[in-house]
């Protein structure tokens, strides 16, 4: 079921993406994705959909991958699409009938607006997918820094997010076990009428509570007698290596912005 | 030899308030020297785990004191007494904290405010030394458990405490990954010096250790050498544990008639008893 | 109700790249009221197995009989409870499937599942609670107050409680104190032998493998490598060594010393009892023959 799923996975791969210092990739699709709203005309999409292509070719990417990752935003991408080549009356009438016409302005904008949907969901897949989730962490934790001084507790956030990472298999490989353990005494949770199908969701989330809440404590425990007692006085031991390449990414999207920008009509 | 570690005259109930429920611990006392090998012994529910907890304080005891290294465990001193065992738990999955191994090991060093040139050595040293070096990058998920407690056990080291504590480290392993834990606490003993205190149920692990607390009911029941402990007999098993192979085997062969010289420890003596008092003629 | 597995593979995750190869062709039987014991060291499959012997998972490829039940790769299955019901599974760490208020609630869940009257339900859990060592007023009481070892029991109960034809066990003693253990195990032999039952123990254990079971099935890298009673597949430790495993310790020892003394015993020993008795035969004919 959820195994199935790979929007968000991680690929470990070696490629120059892979290398990226998480901040900067963080700081690169947020730029990204504002970037885009640029666009307004064919050759600046153009630009951007070549641009991103590239991307997906240094990062060493499978398209598949990408395109599976698509699949979540398809419907709403179809929809937009069709939207605007109904809703759009501008340029040459392509076609008409009935009470339906379809307009060049209109499957121009379906297009672009589909094409910005794909740069968008490329865009942030490359990163989840290169990037180690505790990366990200990472990432966001130093990005944030600035914020601990209006008292946002950034450490805290941060190592909450690495644990619940940490737990996200354990925890998956626990529901699995708990669901089979209660189907193999007759709990059924795939069929019959609703009211049962909620009452079936009972025998599982009672035992996954319980199994959370004693790992929390034993996690808890074994933090404490490991000398955890906050952020204040520790030092890091993943540390956050910026070099050239990071530099030369963002110089690269500056000069996009640039061109976009000289483009744009 | 230095004290490491004392236990006084401990008294400790989770329920003060009520006196008709027993003390989990009563009136413990004994004692770890620097280089020792110490196991406590004792049936689930016999106090033993309590005890782990009055170690690191976690718990406080109502009544005696916890020393570590002759100073009195209190509010005060409780992160430098930390800092001075390492701990390795029973459940492998819930004491894993980093999101990797390296991560792991490196956590209680970046409590602690070790400087990262110096993190990076001692992590490197310690997944060495329990030979864990090829997975530094692993995922907990993707480990045995063996190997998992094996990081943990790195992880202790990478402190360099005083004192290794094994709270039921292995009774939740398949059997490879007990003899992987107890052949990698055996090397780093041998190696180092290590001093070291399990907590189990399990007599054949416990066999290992120079001395060997046996729990009973919240209370200490004997304390002595293997040998010392093992001549209690069927008073062990009374207690809800089981005698060593060699032990159980010697007394079933005299059971049945086979004359044999007396009590043995290990196979290779009851082996050599065997062949001595029967066919050696 | 026998369970025969005809040419089974199984694969986690079919069909993505994160696809893996859990069995590949495993063929075996287990006949009614015999006990077996699936052995094989973390990651030979084991655990995999035995989900198909209750159609918690079906076979990528082949086909599983349960009794008169035919699950095959790639067809529909319907109303599997039937099978469900016939088949119990004691997971590994069973407690952690406890959920209701009361431990008689509890034990009750998996019988009225399958349709089981509340007063049939309940005198049932009233006999089993009794039957795995645990007095009648814990019946009251919420499992979670219990201790680790009554929350074991309890959840056995609540298997025991659906009557199945085909008890399988996962390593139903990890965790627990060597009088726990000896406990837990007496009591599943017992109940095999008084209610005829057909008992599948999944372990690592070649302890208990050797003292209980009738027949041995070895798992190595997802495929049935070995099958034999005990006697048959110890004799042949090299064999074993292959597949990563040891024989159970007696019979190391019982090697040891055949080879100090030179002779062999009669038999290949599978307890400490057996041993000593073999023993002391073997020392009294000497003694007659000098």
């Amino acid at each position: 079921m959820m195994e199935k799923m790979i929007f968000g996975r991680f690929l470990p791969g070696d490629s120059p993406v892979h290398k990226l210092d998480p901040r900067s990739k963080l700081v690169f699709v947020f730029a990204f994705i504002i970037i885009v709203f640029l666009a307004n005309n064919t050759i600046t999409y153009a630009m951007l959909l070549a641009f991103t292509l590239f991307i997906v070719l240094v990062s060493r990417i499978r398209l598949y991958f990408l395109i599976n990752g698509l699949k979540p935003v398809l419907f709403l991408m179809a929809f937009t699409f069709l939207l605007h080549i109904f809703m759009t009356k501008e340029g040459d009438l392509l076609f008409h009938w009935k009470f339906i016409s379809i307009y060049e302005g209109g499957v121009r904008q379906g297009i672009y607006i589909s094409t910005r949907f794909l740069v968008l969901v490329f865009m942030t897949s490359i990163l989840t997918l290169t990037t180690s989730p505790i990366s990200i962490t990472d990432g966001i934790e130093v990005l944030l820094n600035p914020l601990k001084k209006i008292k946002v507790p950034v450490h805290e956030l941060a190592l909450m997010m690495s644990i619940s990472l940490r737990f996200i298999p354990t925890l998956m490989d626990e529901t699995d076990k708990i669901m089979k353990a209660q189907m193999a005494r007759g709990s059924d949770l795939s069929s019959g009428p609703i009211k049962d199908r909620i009452k079936a969701v009972v025998p599982l989330l009672v035992p996954l509570f319980v199994s959370a809440f004693k790992r929390a404590e034993d996690l808890a425990t074994a933090m404490e007698v490991r000398g955890y007692r906050g952020g204040e006085g520790r030092t890091r031991y993943r540390q956050l290596k910026w070099d050239m390449g990071d530099t030369f990414a963002l110089a690269l999207l500056a000069a996009m912005a640039v061109l976009l920008f000289f483009y744009r009509s | 030899m230095p004290e490491i570690l004392s236990l006084n005259n401990v008294t400790f109930s989770y329920t003060p308030e009520n006196q008709e429920l027993r003390n989990a611990v009563e009136n413990v006392s004994f004692a770890v020297q620097e280089g020792e090998w110490i196991a406590i012994v004792g049936h689930n529910g016999s106090g033993k785990s309590t005890i782990a907890k009055l170690m690191n304080g976690l718990l406080f005891p109502q009544q005696g004191d916890v020393r570590i290294l002759r100073e009195v465990l209190n509010e005060d001193n409780l992160w430098e007494c930390r800092s001075q065992m390492g701990m390795v738990f029973q459940n492998p999955d819930n004491q894993f904290v980093g999101a990797t191994v390296q991560d792991d090991v490196a956590f209680a060093l970046e409590n602690n405010g070790i400087p990262f040139e110096e993190m990076v050595k001692r992590v490197h040293a310690a997944l060495e030394q329990v030979k864990m070096s090829n997975f530094v990058d692993h995922e907990p998920h993707h480990l045995s458990g063996g190997q998992k407690q094996r990081v943990a056990i790195a992880g202790a080291l990478a402190l360099k405490p005083k004192l290794l504590i094994l709270d039921e480290a292995t009774s939740m392993l398949d059997p490879q990954g007990r003899v992987e834990v107890l052949q990698t606490v055996q090397t780093l003993r041998a190696e180092t010096g290590l001093t070291v205190l399990s907590i189990t149920h399990d007599l054949e692990e416990a066999m290992l250790a120079d001395r060997i607390l046996f729990m009973n009911d919240g209370k200490k029941f004997a304390e002595g050498s293997p040998a010392e402990i093992f001549s209690l007999g069927d008073k062990l098993t009374e207690l809800g544990l089981d005698l060593p192979f060699a032990m159980k085997l010697s007394k079933l062969l005299q059971k049945e008639g086979v004359p044999l010289m007396g009590q043995h420890m290990t196979e290779e003596e009851l082996v050599n008893d065997l062949w001595t008092s029967n066919f050696n003629k | 109700m026998d369970i025969k597995l005809q040419q089974v593979s199984y694969a986690y995750s079919q069909g993505t790249p994160f696809e893996k190869r859990a069995l590949f062709d495993v063929n075996f039987e287990i006949p009614s009221h015999t006990y077996q014991a699936i052995i094989g060291h973390t990651g030979s499959g084991k655990s995999t197995i035995l989900q198909h012997f209750n159609a918690l998972l079906k076979p990528t490829t082949g086909i599983v009989q349960l009794g008169d039940r035919t699950v095959e790769a790639g067809k529909k299955a319907k109303d599997l409870k039937a099978v469900r019901q016939r088949v119990g599974i004691v997971f590994q760490f069973p407690e952690h499937q406890l959920f209701e208020e009361t431990v008689l609630k509890d034990i009750m869940f998996g019988p009225m599942n399958f349709g089981v009257s509340a007063t049939e339900a309940e005198a049932r859990a009233r006999e089993l609670v009794r039957l795995v060592g645990l007095p009648e007023n814990v019946l009251e009481k919420s499992p979670f107050d219990l201790s680790g070892g009554q929350m074991r029991r309890v959840a056995i109960a609540g298997v025991l409680a659906m009557e199945p034809e085909v008890i399988v066990l996962d390593e139903p003693t990890a965790g627990l104190d060597p009088r726990g253990q000896k406990e837990i195990m007496e009591m599943f032999y017992t109940l095999h032998q008084e209610r005829n039952l057909t008992t599948i123990l999944v372990t690592h254990s070649m302890e208990d493998a050797a003292r209980y079971a009738d027949n041995l099935i070895i798992m190595h890298e997802g495929k049935n490598v070995l099958s034999g009673t005990p006697r048959e597949i110890f004799k042949d430790i090299e064999t074993l060594k292959q597949f990563r495993l040891e024989p159970p310790r007696i019979v190391r020892f019982q090697q040891k010393v055949e080879k100090m003394i030179n002779t062999s015993l009669a038999k290949v020993c599978l307890t400490e009892e057996e041993l000593a008795i073999e023993m002391a035969r073997l020392l009294r004919e000497e003694r007659a023959e000098s």
